[in-house]
């Protein structure tokens, strides 16, 4: 997730002050991961320096300045840049799961139970995400059900592997 | 879950073979009163037949399947059909309802051989296509519904009679995901507000998922847990 483009697409509609884009980003985008507060400044202050974002205007008070922050027109065209491109789809190649299951072969150890019990662990993910999306609004569904379809992909590999482990021990001992 | 509990349904040492194909090796499990309980597997791996047993649809060459302290395992075929009939209630992938009949008669079905009255049967029939939101289909047959509503209307056929144990074999593998998710969502909560038990018998484990829990059966075996010795 990029947390500065998420900033400049938030800033598109109107000008925020930080606190406002912390509470719209964790809202929006943050359920389990809400931003520090040292995120949010670091951020900002890289979209300022790269001139995506310009300071709109500064609210004196009795604690520190309020800055709100506006987009920039290379912003806009930042945010457009960055939803035309395609994420590079990532194959997890070397994965965890991949590198425990070969070490484990590799020692002589058993990898059906570290697939097992992966695979308990994932089913438990998935209960949350399921609960949370049936108690949740439509936006709540769609995002449970992204991490819901990655789990699953991931069961898959784990089912899969776990029929191939007579022969991947074969060749991982050989 | 609390694994003192006595649970309401449980198999042990279950055997089962169709000829020379061994489909149950040595399969045990257990349901406890309101769980939702997944039966995972690869294909052929015997979890429907697991299911059929449990159900008491098919009787095991080997092993002991006890219902609320009742042996089913020792029960004539009269006893067995009529504990199905009440106390059972079944959703299967497909091909459950009654063509002839619409969608109202097929859920008051289960009530009407029961012996109750058909006005009365009807009324109980429409609660619980409402509940599964499909009230608007009461007077369609069930081919002129869609997939994901002649399910919902198995579903509130299978609750109707109010059943403590309702089997579910692979009842979302004919739906689209989202027709799927809907079913699943009704007859989860459906259930759940009923206190019945459900044995829900999938491969996918996003249907799994809405589970409390789940027991993997591989090559006719399954151990559970739960199951106090």
């Amino acid at each position: 997730m990029s947390i500065g483009q998420a900033f400049l697409g938030l800033l598109e509609s109107h000008p925020r002050h930080g606190y406002d884009l912390k509470r719209a980003y964790d809202e929006r985008f943050g359920q389990d991961r809400p931003l520090h507060y040292g995120q949010v400044y670091a951020t900002l202050s890289r979209l300022l320096k790269n001139g995506l974002v310009e300071v709109d205007s500064i609210e004196p008070g009795e604690g520190p300045e309020r800055k709100c922050y506006a987009i920039t027109a290379a912003g806009v065209t930042d945010v457009e840049r960055w939803l035309a491109n395609p994420e590079k789809p990532d194959l997890y190649l070397q994965n965890t799961l991949y590198t425990k299951v070969v070490i484990a072969l590799l020692t002589g150890r058993g990898a059906a139970e570290i697939l097992d019990t992966q695979r308990a662990e994932h089913l438990r993910l998935m209960r949350d995400l399921t609960r949370r999306k049936t108690d949740g609004d439509l936006a709540d569904q769609l995002i449970c059900d992204y991490g819901l379809f990655h789990l699953e992909a991931d069961l898959r590999w784990l089912e899969l592997t776990a029929a191939r482990l007579d022969e991947l021990t074969r060749e991982v001992r050989s | 879950m609390n694994g003192t509990t006595t649970p309401l349904l449980a198999g042990t040492g279950l055997r089962k073979t169709y000829g020379a194909t061994p489909a149950l090796v040595d399969a045990t499990i257990c349901v406890r009163a309101g769980e939702v309980l997944a039966v995972m597997g690869p294909s052929g791996s015997g979890k429907s037949t697991l299911l059929h047993c449990l159900a008491g649809i098919v009787a095991p060459d080997a092993g002991r399947i006890v219902y609320d302290g009742r042996e089913l395992t020792a029960m004539s075929d009269r006893e067995r059909s009529a504990l199905r009939r009440r106390e059972f209630g079944f959703v299967f992938q497909f091909g459950q309802l009654v063509p002839e009949l619409t969608c109202l008669e097929n859920v008051a079905l289960p009530l009407r051989l029961d012996g109750l009255k058909r006005r009365e049967a009807e009324r109980r029939a429409a609660g619980w296509l409402d509940r599964l939101e499909v009230a608007d289909v009461a007077d369609k047959r069930p081919g002129e519904v869609s997939g994901g509503q002649g399910q919902r209307v198995a579903v509130a056929r299978a609750l109707v009679h109010q059943p403590r144990v309702v089997f579910a074999d692979e009842p979302t593998g004919a739906l689209d995901s989202l027709n799927g998710e809907r079913v699943m969502r009704l007859l989860t909560r459906a259930t759940r507000e009923a206190g019945a038990a459900v044995v829900l018998v999938t491969h996918e484990t996003r249907v799994a998922a809405y589970s409390d829990r789940e027991i993997v059966v591989r090559d006719g075996t399954s151990h559970d847990a739960e199951l106090v010795a």
